[in-house]
């Protein structure tokens, strides 16, 4: 239960929702777009997070489109993970989605929702920058697309009144070998510890990485180091990890340490797997 | 301060008209409004599934979705169900102890029969890895479940 009120609005239209943002914000209330809401709803009732007003995007055609146009693979922010794992376009991504928390969960949980939260898994996002995927993102200046490198640095930098409308991810990239492999501390469900997932594009490997720093992120730095070809795996895993750019996470889950031992053994896992593909 | 509204659902077949809060959860709607306390506060964090009820053919975890999110959607909770297969079965196989997560456990189980008549133990274990039984009675909660899929096979 929420402590605190709210007002509900559900527009139809990206035009609709940016305006209902604006319209409140000069009545000096909060709001904050709203997908499948299960990390809104589960901070606010620790008041950790507080609003005035939502704004659900689930009536909003464009956030629900999932299919194939111009070569692209159009995601819409608004599916729910289990849609997207049941539709399967897009193996790596279903293969990570379906690691998000629990079945049900994932009937509400919604990939913007996912990739656009506070918590810091948000390993949905993991396919798309593994993909150089763009994100079509929209706000008071209209609708924008935009790589997603340029728009994820650790979280998506939206500007205030923006929100996700869909990602977008060339269909070459659909059919890459791929790896995802999430590691928890115990059993089959539960928090996750890390998630490492893996292409190979052009007989070169790219990782991206969840619940090793405190935000997802791809290294080309590391990659650099993985796909030194010449050097053993272990040279190779030691380089990577010397450049892993911010502080590895030590928390209940797993202290700093044992993540690094299971991100090497996680790595070594994907690179034998990958490498033995042609 | 933001106002109640009224709005209609569709609860176990009946249209119910309820005054809430846009911040209530369905949750607290059925239990507090309704008096439909099938569905049980469990975690509240979408953790336990003890609260699940269907919406429109798919099972949610009550606690984390609005009530206003159900608008223009059939709910169906423990009390729509009347002697439904699972619900013998959980009583022939005694897959329960406490009973607390019995409501959760049947009810995501009822959205899987309607969805897969006869799942793979790979299926039925992915979905219901999504609730909790402290009591762990989980080999009897299996051994229902398994009988109602091998009576609908056979039919």
């Amino acid at each position: 239960m929420l402590a605190f009120n709210l007002e509900y609005y559900k527009p139809k239209t990206i035009e609709e929702a940016v305006e209902c943002f604006f319209l409140l914000k000069k009545e000096n209330k909060r709001a904050i777009y709203y997908s499948g809401g299960t990390e809104i709803l589960t901070l606010g009732r620790l008041n950790l997070l507080q609003m005035d007003a939502v704004i659900d995007i689930k009536s909003i055609s464009e956030c629900l489109e999932f299919n194939f146009e111009h070569n692209q693979l159009i995601a819409g922010a608004a599916l729910s993970l289990t849609y997207i794992e049941e539709r399967n376009y897009f193996p790596l991504l279903s293969t990570v989605a379906k690691e998000v928390a629990d079945h049900t969960a994932r009937n509400k949980i919604t990939l913007g929702g996912n990739v656009c939260g506070q918590i810091f898994y948000r390993e949905a996002v993991l396919p798309f920058l593994l993909c150089d995927s763009n994100v079509v993102i929209a706000g008071e200046g209209g609708k924008e697309t935009a790589s997603i490198h340029q728009i994820f640095n650790g979280a998506f930098q939206l500007e205030e009144g923006q929100f996700l409308i869909q990602l977008l991810t060339d269909q070459e990239y659909i059919t890459m070998p791929f790896a995802s492999l999430k590691k928890r501390q115990q059993w089959e469900t539960g928090y996750p510890l890390i998630t490492v997932s893996s292409i190979k594009v052009d007989n070169r490997l790219r990782f991206a990485f969840s619940g090793l720093c405190s935000f997802p992120f791809r290294s080309t730095e590391m990659e650099d180091a993985l796909n030194q070809a010449n050097k053993s795996l272990h040279i190779r895993i030691q380089q990577a990890i010397d450049h892993i750019p911010a502080q590895v996470l030590d928390d209940i889950e797993g202290s700093r340490e044992y993540r690094l031992f299971v991100l090497r053994n996680t790595l070594e896992e994907i690179i034998t797997e990958l490498e033995g593909e042609g | 301060m933001t106002e109640k509204i009224a709005i209609p659902l569709n609860v176990n077949g009946e249209i119910r008209e309820v005054v809430i809060r846009p911040a209530d959860t369905l949750l607290d709607v059925l239990r507090n409004e309704l008096s439909l306390t099938g569905a049980k506060p469990g975690c509240l964090n979408g953790d336990c599934g003890a609260c699940s009820v269907i919406v429109g053919g798919t099972v949610y975890k009550s606690c984390i979705m609005l009530a206003v999110e159900a608008i223009d959607s059939k709910i169906t909770t423990i009390e729509g169900l009347k002697n439904s297969p699972i619900q013998e079965a959980f009583i022939k196989h005694f897959a329960f102890q406490c009973g607390y997560c019995t409501p959760g456990f049947i009810i995501n189980i009822q959205a899987l029969l309607e969805k897969h008549s006869n799942p793979t133990y790979e299926t039925i274990k992915e979905w219901l890895s999504s609730n909790i039984c402290r009591c762990t009675s989980y080999e009897e909660i299996e051994g229902a479940v398994f009988s109602v899929v091998e009576k609908s096979s056979d039919e």
